[in-house]
């Protein structure tokens, strides 16, 4: 399945600001509840991360030698 | 009520949760409304340039505006991220020099702005805003500086390549995950610097970043840049 950014609902405030910065379409707000989408268009620019004011959305890194 | 003074309570109360109008009466609320300008950005629209000069200070009603400085080699460093009811573009208008920094709207975002001219007669009405001014770019300076500490790139670097190399793992999933805001804290560092050090790191060969993945492609190098803060 695959990889997409990871929220945690109770942290949410349905402030929408992830879904406007978001430039792939992946996230959704439903009823003031945040929703992800999974699309290979999401590049992990992790703008949705940064811009969050309450963490409620991350997007962990996996760290791996080739 | 007529509609022009329902509009005028709406930017009262707007004006109330802005900090540098903090205390003031509506009274004084309602003399500063004939300053306001309104803007609203597209995401992605820049709303001030590096080095240019500028006239008026911005204040975000909704949305948030990234400030940021760009390299001669175009890389780009995050200052801070302006959220709802906080302001930017201060320091280019109290003192009168270039703009140090770009802002550019993350998100559609509106915007109250005041002119120059226009502030320096409120600020001559309103002791109190003043005050607020003063504590406003007080706040500005201590984030700087933290900042002007956490540049210490070099150090940046060999710490989270260390990190890197702590948390690597074979790809099956038996390691944990970090993002960019645990390295930082695990870095003693910004979030900004470290995607700024995963970019650099990648355009020296070390990684490859791989949409949720960070591949070491050169192990032996990173082993020696987290062998520099040993």
């Amino acid at each position: 399945m695959l990889d997409m950014p990871r929220i945690e609902i109770e942290k949410c405030n349905g402030c929408g600001l992830c879904v406007g910065v978001c430039r792939c379409g992946a996230l959704v707000l439903i009823e003031s509840v945040i929703s992800i989408i999974t699309t290979y268009e999401c590049h992990w620019c992790t703008d949705c991360e940064l811009i969050c004011p309450t963490g409620a959305i991350t997007c962990p890194f996996e760290i791996v030698i080739e | 009520m007529s509609p022009g003074s329902g509009i005028m309570a709406a930017e009262i109360e707007i004006l109330k949760s802005i900090s540098y109008f903090s205390g003031l009466s509506t009274e004084e609320l309602n003399s500063i409304t004939k300053f306001i300008s309104k803007k609203t950005t597209e995401r992605g629209e820049i709303i001030l340039l590096e080095g240019e000069p500028s006239v008026e200070v911005y204040f975000i009603v909704s949305g948030a505006v990234k400030l940021f400085k760009t390299s001669a080699e175009g890389k780009e460093q995050i200052l801070n991220i302006v959220r709802q009811w906080e302001s930017f573009g201060d320091v280019a208008v109290f003192d009168g020099a270039l703009n140090p920094a770009g802002a550019q709207a993350m998100v559609p975002t509106m915007l109250y702005s005041i002119r120059r001219n226009d502030i320096e007669a409120i600020l001559r009405e309103h002791p109190q805003v003043s005050r607020n001014v003063i504590q406003v770019l007080v706040s500005q300076v201590r984030h700087s500086m933290s900042l002007v500490e956490d540049l210490s790139f070099k150090h940046v670097i060999d710490r989270v390549a260390k990190i890197l190399l702590e948390y690597a793992g074979d790809g099956s999933g038996n390691r944990p995950r970090l993002t960019q805001q645990e390295m930082a804290a695990m870095a003693g560092t910004a979030r900004e610097m470290i995607g700024r050090s995963l970019k650099s790191l990648e355009e020296e060969g070390v990684i490859r970043l791989d949409r949720h993945r960070v591949v070491i492609t050169d192990n032996e190098a990173l082993k020696e840049l987290a062998g520099a803060n040993a």
